[in-house]
């Protein structure tokens, strides 16, 4: 055939893209084959497709958007977490000459890959899926402010993560570092297809989050139950306020920032090349001043959840609300003004490095109030140590040690001689892991009965807890030694043979963490399995203090039958103290969204043109950019959006619970 | 018998070489102190709290039913003044320390000292050191002597060191952990370290910022030596073969992988100023070049066509796809027509006492502009007003 029609036909994309010649990654291939052909063959067996399609891809319902952020954000986990195994048995062989197992062209794509995912499709999705789930719960409303575009949101963040993960069978990922740092990621020395999987990945999946954050900020600001003022807010509903307003404000800088890189790769500027007056200094500039406020943006609601379950679990008001707002907003603010000290060693000069430093410390100190709240939330409390609580527990003691790191770095001389370090990398893993991986996990037990209507094995859960706990320290102390001995990140060969027993020490950290996802992945298991012992039918199994328990677990699609009203921070704790009685007639027909495919289809489209673009196809780029905007404006003439549950399904369900809470309520 | 179990971590840790803990040079032990002191400040606050969390979660406890229960109590003023102020104070301290800490360990500032009892004296002119990194290895200049090593640098014990870094293709970080701090190593811009050595030895260099494929090979030995050592390490390097022309460089600087020390006897006068600013091609633009043509106002449209096209950079590049075939600019000047540009040095104060604010007393040097002398702090530093 003429190479020229092949060349136009399918761009760059060659039968060499495929890794045939990488036995690691075909024997990958293989597992995820069978397993896709296993899942497919089971939905297709018990005809579960049109259900899955009808139920949840086309759902507009928050609350199973929520558990498919979370679905997608613990399936990421998985293939992050494989690189983390990966890149710690490298660097636990890789010494007295030993190359290790992975070359660097694999290594180096490895550890790429695995900061790219465990932020954007890990902790991402976590915190957006929890937020999605709960904040509308919180505050008494019936969904989002949007809820088709919460659905098409959720869609683009798959599409991104289809992308990556697509990157590993056809082509290559980046071998740049998870940000990507110019000149290295620029087309001169990055030619191939790694950077551009990383730049549509995170374009697709940055249209979701960016939306996802509109969404959630108009669902806070005005669909709240009435009587509840900005004061009387839950505080995960403040953090979450306060994390979307981070994300809208901070992810067009990421998509700006690498449109100009997508420029200087695909049609030659220099934005940031090394000549022609481009400057690599104002990429690094501009992806931080996106990727500090990222922190705060994944940190800031796991605060949240440490806030809900201490209260709920030391049986007591939250201690010193107010200053617990007070100190989230100046987090917020000034999570801006702090993204230099990410490279103090640039050569920014004494003065401008000492203001970033001294705002970095600055912002310990709402952080440390948060710290002595819970506390003193806790003191003369009545603490029942449920999973959500120990999670907390672990993360007090774990966090003040990154808290106590981060502002170590904060020092511009100190940083100069750990910046880059295996130093740095036991921080952010310190205050990552310890602060939102903890978070969630924390607001994963505490609200999956809410979720599915039964409580988390506890058993597994703590076997899981502590893997996880233990396996967090062996994993990560290490790394902070090791900074102190001057040993640098991402390398892949050591020639000094006494480090070697602290990358040993790491690995089985690495391993004990395995053992933690195991067990939580046994937990879930377990958890289905005797889900009538673990059954709960009160809708409120751990007698806690906000609206979200008001209602049935799991809620029914209207949430609330009738709207509440709020007179108190701890809504539900001050209706359940007052005597509330639940209505139990004069039932109305309630208003709902209508499902859609549109969401899909559109990502779906959105993918196909990132796909394209990666591999010069411009014919398919082209071809479903124009099905992007025909679908997206075929979308604004369906009529057909809103329908009514009917007055008597809302009676039904409602009797349903009524007699479910009498039944609970002899035994 | 738990202390007994954690001998063995004890033994573990005892064996290992804590370079940023126990560094041989001046600088470096200053910022390995900021590292300690500001460690015990924070411990200070972070002790206490870690304490009381588990303090409160045992005594607390559900099933510690003597214990006081106050469901309704979530708030005292005295309690959140503390909890705001304790921080505070603590940052406070720490920025006071960083502000200070920051401008006297100023890499680009030049020693004030030669070490913590050894004031500098006029006798010890600065080594300089040219540094390169390169993909995957590391040049070093001495235009002093007009020697060159790659991936070895020498130098002598309490000599200052004065630095001037950059790179051939993309970011490194220039790092020596037993010298000082590292700063980063950038394509046509330049950064400056000043430093020195107290204790004869050979330590670890590398490059501290990922930049490919052969970045874990990328490291050198900095062999700190004495007077006469030292001077036997050059007469070695004017011993041997090598020397480095421009296309020799051009060689050397193509992408390979663990390089061996090699020594040149000679370097080109200019070579050093012609990779920083971009133009060691023959016929390339040069930077320095370019900059002045556009303060005056640029070339105009004509300046469009004075491309010429870019048949190797380094790696085999590939244009973008998109995009014209990439160019470079072509130069108008010979090479020896570049000036270098004037070096902007910040010179370290003899005089602590200001900056440290003891007794916030006047500074005891004459004041260049009077008006410009705060009781609080003393003289600025000429170069930074």
């Amino acid at each position: 055939m003429n190479p020229d029609l092949v060349k136009m036909i399918f761009g760059r994309l060659n039968l060499d893209a495929l890794p045939i010649h990488e036995p690691i990654l075909v024997g990958t291939f293989a597992v995820v084959a069978t397993g896709g052909l296993a899942l497919f063959a089971i939905v297709t067996y018990f005809r579960l497709w049109s259900y899955l399609w009808r139920e949840w891809f086309t759902t507009v319902d928050h609350k199973r958007i929520g558990i498919m952020y979370m679905i997608l954000g613990i399936v990421m986990l998985l293939r992050g977490f494989a690189d983390a195994l990966m890149m710690r048995l490298q660097q636990a062989i890789a010494f007295n000459g030993s190359d290790g197992y992975l070359p660097a062209h694999h290594y180096d794509q490895v550890f790429t890959a695995h900061g790219v995912i465990m932020i954007f499709f890990v902790a991402m999705p976590l915190v957006t899926g929890l937020m999605n789930y709960v904040v509308p719960l919180q505050i008494g409303a019936r969904d989002v402010s949007f809820p088709f575009l919460n659905n098409f949101s959720f869609w683009m963040t798959v599409g991104g993560a289809v992308l990556v993960m697509m990157s590993l069978f056809v082509g290559e990922f980046a071998r740049t570092g998870w940000l990507a740092y110019p000149p290295l990621s620029n087309i001169g020395y990055s030619p191939d297809v790694g950077v551009d999987y990383y730049i549509w990945g995170l374009q697709v999946a940055g249209v979701g989050t960016t939306l996802s954050g509109i969404n959630l900020i108009c669902t806070i600001v005005k669909l709240r139950a009435p009587g509840m003022t900005m004061m009387k807010m839950p505080v995960f509903t403040w953090t979450s306020l306060c994390t979307n307003v981070l994300i809208v404000a901070s992810f067009p800088v990421l998509t700006a920032v690498l449109a100009l890189l997508s420029l200087d790769r695909y049609v030659g500027t220099n934005f940031f090349t090394n000549d022609f007056g481009g400057n690599p200094m104002m990429y690094v500039n501009l992806i931080w001043i996106w990727g500090h406020p990222e922190v705060y943006i994944l940190v800031l609601p796991a605060f949240g959840i440490f806030s809900e379950v201490t209260a709920t679990f030391s049986g007591k008001r939250l201690f010193g609300y107010t200053s617990m707002v007070y100190a989230t907003v100046v987090i917020t603010i000034l999570s801006y003004l702090v993204w230099l000290h990410h490279f103090f060693t640039m050569g920014s000069g004494a003065s401008v490095n000492s203001f970033f430093g001294i705002t970095t410390m600055i912002i310990s100190i709402p952080t440390g109030a948060k710290m002595f709240n819970w506390l003193f939330t806790m003191y003369r409390g009545r603490i029942r140590f449920e999973l959500p609580m120990m999670w907390t527990v672990a993360f007090m003691l774990t966090f003040v040690i990154g808290g106590m790191t981060g502002v170590l770095l904060a020092v511009p001389p100190a940083d100069f001689v750990l910046h880059n370090s295996l130093f740095l990398i036991a921080h952010f893993h310190n205050v990552i892991i310890g602060g939102v991986l903890f978070g969630l996990f924390a607001g994963i037990n505490y609200w999956f009965p809410k979720a599915f209507g039964f409580r988390l094995d506890p058993f597994w859960g703590k076997l899981s807890f502590w893997f996880w706990v233990s396996g967090f320290y062996f994993a990560f102390m290490p790394l902070y030694v090791l900074g102190l001995m001057g040993v640098t990140r991402r390398l892949r060969v050591f020639d000094d043979p006494t480090l070697q027993i602290w990358f040993v020490i790491a690995a089985f950290g690495a391993f004990l963490i395995l053992l933690g996802i195991g067990a939580m992945l046994v937990q879930f298991a377990v958890s289905i399995l005797r889900r009538e012992q673990l059954k709960d039918t009160t809708g409120d199994p751990w007698n806690a203090r906000t609206l979200e328990w008001a209602t049935s677990s799991p809620p029914p699609d209207y949430n609330f039958a009738f709207t509440p009203v709020v007179y108190d921070n701890d809504a539900w704790w001050d209706m359940k103290r007052r005597g509330y009685r639940r209505p139990l007639t004069g039932f109305r027909p309630i208003h709902m969204p209508s499902s859609t495919g549109t969401g899909i289809i559109l990502a779906g489209f959105a993918t196909v043109m990132g796909f394209a673009l990666i591999w010069y196809i411009w014919w398919l780029a082209a071809v479903s950019f124009v099905a992007l905007l025909a679908v997206a404006i075929g979308h604004t003439f369906n009529y057909h959006r809103d329908f009514h549950i009917p007055a008597d399904e809302v009676v039904r369900t409602e009797d349903a619970r009524t007699r479910v809470l009498a039944a609970g309520a002899q035994t | 018998m738990k202390l007994l179990a954690l001998l063995p971590f004890a033994a573990l840790l005892g064996g290992c070489d804590f370079v940023v803990l126990a560094p041989a040079g001046d600088i470096a032990a200053q910022q390995r102190d900021l590292v300690v002191i500001s460690t015990v400040l924070m411990l200070i606050i972070v002790l206490p709290v870690m304490a009381l969390t588990v303090f409160f979660a045992w005594r607390y406890r559900q099933s510690n039913t003597q214990a006081p229960y106050e469901p309704e109590w979530d708030h005292s003023t005295q309690l959140e003044l503390v909890i705001w102020s304790a921080p505070l104070l603590i940052i406070i301290c720490l920025g006071a320390l960083t502000w200070m800490g920051t401008h006297l360990l100023d890499p680009y500032r030049s020693l004030g000292r030669i070490a913590a009892d050894k004031p500098i004296e006029s006798k010890d002119a600065p080594l300089n050191v040219e540094v390169v990194a390169l993909d995957w290895k590391w040049l070093f200049i001495y235009p002093d002597y007009g020697v060159a090593a790659v991936n070895e640098l020498a130098a002598p014990v309490d000599r200052p060191i004065r630095f001037r870094i950059t790179a051939s293709s993309v970011m490194n970080s220039f790092y020596i952990p037993a010298l000082a701090g590292q700063i980063y190593a950038m394509p046509g811009m330049e950064t400056k370290l000043h430093a020195v050595a107290n204790k004869a030895g050979t330590y670890r260099g590398f490059s501290a910022n990922y930049s490919g494929a052969g970045f874990s090979g990328m490291h050198f030995e900095f062999k700190s030596l004495s007077g006469a050592d030292f001077d036997k390490w050059i007469a070695g390097a004017k011993a041997s073969s090598n020397m480095l022309g421009r296309t020799d460089y051009l060689q050397l600087e193509r992408p390979s992988q663990n390089d061996p020390v090699r020594l040149y006897r000679s370097v080109d006068r200019d070579l050093y100023k012609a990779i920083l600013n971009m133009c060691v091609e023959p016929g390339k633009m040069c930077m320095s070049e370019m900059m002045a043509i556009d303060a005056k106002g640029g070339l105009g449209r004509e300046g469009l066509n004075n491309t010429l096209p870019l048949t190797y950079d380094k790696y085999a590049r590939r244009g973008a796809p998109l995009g014209s075939e990439p160019t470079f600019v072509a130069g108008i000047c010979s090479m020896d027509e570049i000036k270098d540009a004037p070096s902007r040095e910040v010179t370290a104060p003899l005089d602590l006492t200001p900056l440290r604010g003891f007794g916030l007393k006047r500074p005891p040097f004459s004041p260049a502009h009077p008006s410009s002398t705060s009781q609080l702090l003393g003289q600025r530093p000429k170069s930074e007003s």
